[in-house]
């Protein structure tokens, strides 16, 4: 079976400074893996590169087999790719049951069609209740983004996301600016995600990260510094030393 | 606005010629030519986010190219309408692929700098255009022996035309693809990453608009008989922006709002005020300062804030 997803050599350099110096990761289907590292070590443009919005200077990326290397990022996601953003990214002025019917159309081919009212094809709506009530929010459907708290709109931004029903999901720090409540819901919410789907996050918040993973990546100045289970990652002297200075 | 109401504005516009006489008639078709043309604007700026500001190069173009094919081809109106709507929106969609390489500022410039390479070469492509004498001596059409000639047979017929154009966009923009178009405004990244092809959207958009703005093009030839290179100025393209935003862009009504005003303004006030557009500046500011959003949603929400006030 091929792997969810596979990086060989991945380079970005930005104006001199390298960001990402030979990256090599490969994820099985269905895996649950963690990207860490401090502050600058790359890791968001590690999603930007796979998600295809920053063009690597050299490498490969295969998604199923599939090189998606030179693809645009609407055909990466056509190819089963997802994602979530750091900075909350939604629709505000929409209902939350808009902003899932989006993420509907987008893999729908009847996204193109200008002749037939939205609001008839009530099966799509149907379904964008359906992915709001599996994140708890079922009962706020009709209200608009803006009128939901953050953490509800992290819950949203979910919902998107497996609206596209992906095969990998990208999790760029979900759990930012949650309470401990919050982060109990969507942390119980990304463990429900069905095993279809591999999952490569990225969280700062490490007692709930390493509750999550199965494979952990330590990047440190865009470089693949440590990998392996939790035990061996966490144990690991260099992380140690990057994460406590000793 | 309800079925009912837009039922009753539609019969009052269409019992018009019996209460008012020909000026006020002809007055009424130059604004429903200016609707349209403020309404195919509205799916670039108000549904795409995207600011033109040389949309009038696709009314000119299509009445140049009307003109020019009845006068010089000596072509009927039958063949001369729909090779003049086929070919203004084949130029918008080559100049929407050259403006859409940008966004924003870039995107407005690029739009400008198009429509003045437009408004120059019918300046000085005089062998084509006539130049600064412009093109005369048009007829209307007749379609199925109706003669158009007649004000108030012109003005039914632009009527119609006005209709049938609102319900297209109505429709378009309450459409999976107009959803996806309101998408790429909002959060162009988010949509691309979901999977939308947003620069496609946003051209097919582009070329929907450069149509739109032909068909108001044609009607404008059809009424004048007449057309002349300040109809491409970059005046032109100004005065169809200000009625999108003031009106309300982004709403169905918001745009014609604004072009029943700046066309009312433009010919009453200038009766009046030699710098009429002195006091159209004015009013757009005055508006922009009341009503950020435009004329419809500031009014709305007036409404909504009075219903709310009253429970």
């Amino acid at each position: 079976m091929n792997a969810a997803l596979e990086i060989r050599g991945l380079k970005k350099s930005f104006g001199g400074i390298a960001v990402t110096q030979d990256v090599h990761l490969t994820m099985e289907p269905g895996e649950r893996r963690l990207i860490i590292g401090p502050n600058g070590a790359g890791k968001t443009t590690l999603f930007g590169l796979i998600a295809g919005e920053i063009r690597p200077d050299a490498g490969s990326i295969r998604i199923f087999g599939q090189d998606v290397t030179r693809m645009t990022v609407p055909a990466r996601a056509r190819c089963g790719l997802s994602r979530t953003y750091q900075i909350i990214t939604l629709f505000p002025q929409d209902t939350l049951a808009h902003n899932v019917v989006l993420g509907l159309l987008a893999v729908a081919s009847l996204r193109h069609n200008p002749v037939t009212l939205l609001r008839r094809h009530t099966a799509l709506h149907d379904r964008a209740v359906e992915l709001l009530e599996g994140v708890g929010l079922g009962s706020k459907a009709m209200h608009r983004v803006a009128d939901v708290s953050y953490g509800e709109q992290r819950r949203v931004e979910l919902a998107i996301g497996l609206a596209q029903a992906p095969r990998l999901l990208l999790l760029d720090e979900p759990l930012a600016g949650l309470s401990q409540d919050e982060r109990t819901v969507v942390q119980r919410l990304i463990a429900q995600v069905p095993r279809e789907t591999a999952i490569l996050m990225i969280e700062h918040d490490m007692d709930v990260a390493l509750e999550f993973a199965e494979q952990i990546t330590v990047l440190h100045y865009g470089k693949v510094l440590v990998e392996g289970d939790r035990k061996t990652v966490v144990e690991h002297p260099k992380t140690r030393e990057i994460y406590l200075g000793h | 606005m309800n079925k009912l109401a837009l039922l009753l504005l539609l019969a009052a516009l269409a019992l018009l010629p019996a209460l008012v006489g020909e000026y006020y008639v002809n007055l009424g078709s130059q604004i429903l030519i200016a609707v349209i043309f403020a309404a195919s604007l509205n799916l670039l700026v108000g549904y795409a986010g995207l600011t033109s500001l040389g949309h009038a190069a696709y009314l000119g173009l299509s009445a140049y190219i009307a003109g020019w094919l009845a006068l010089r081809m000596g072509m009927s109106h039958a063949f001369a309408a729909p090779i003049t709507l086929l070919a203004t929106t084949a130029i918008g969609g080559v100049f929407g692929w050259i403006a859409l390489r940008a966004s924003g500022l870039s995107f407005l410039m690029l739009t400008l700098a198009l429509s003045q390479v437009v408004w120059g070469l019918a300046y000085r492509w005089t062998s084509v255009t006539n130049g600064d004498n412009g093109l005369s001596g048009l007829t209307r059409p007749a379609p199925f022996g109706i003669d158009l000639e007649n004000s108030n047979a012109y003005y039914w017929f632009v009527l119609l035309i006005t209709v049938a154009v609102m319900g297209v966009i109505g429709r378009l923009v309450h459409s999976p693809f107009g959803a996806s178009l309101r998408g790429t405004k909002d959060q162009a990244r988010r949509m691309s990453s979901m999977g939308y092809n947003v620069w496609g959207i946003r051209w097919c958009a582009f070329v929907g608009a450069s149509f739109l703005g032909a068909v108001a093009g044609l009607l404008y030839v059809y009424f004048h008989k007449y057309v002349h290179p300040s109809v491409l100025s970059v005046t032109s393209s100004a005065e169809v922006l200000l009625s999108v935003i003031a009106g309300g862009a982004g709403t169905l009504a918001g745009p014609a709002v604004g072009a029943v005003l700046v066309v009312l303004l433009k010919n009453y006030a200038s009766g009046y005020i030699e710098r009429w557009n002195m006091l159209l500046g004015a009013v757009f500011v005055f508006i922009v300062l009341v009503m950020p959003h435009g004329i419809v949603p500031g009014v709305r929400g007036l409404l909504t804030r009075g219903k709310e006030g009253k429970r």
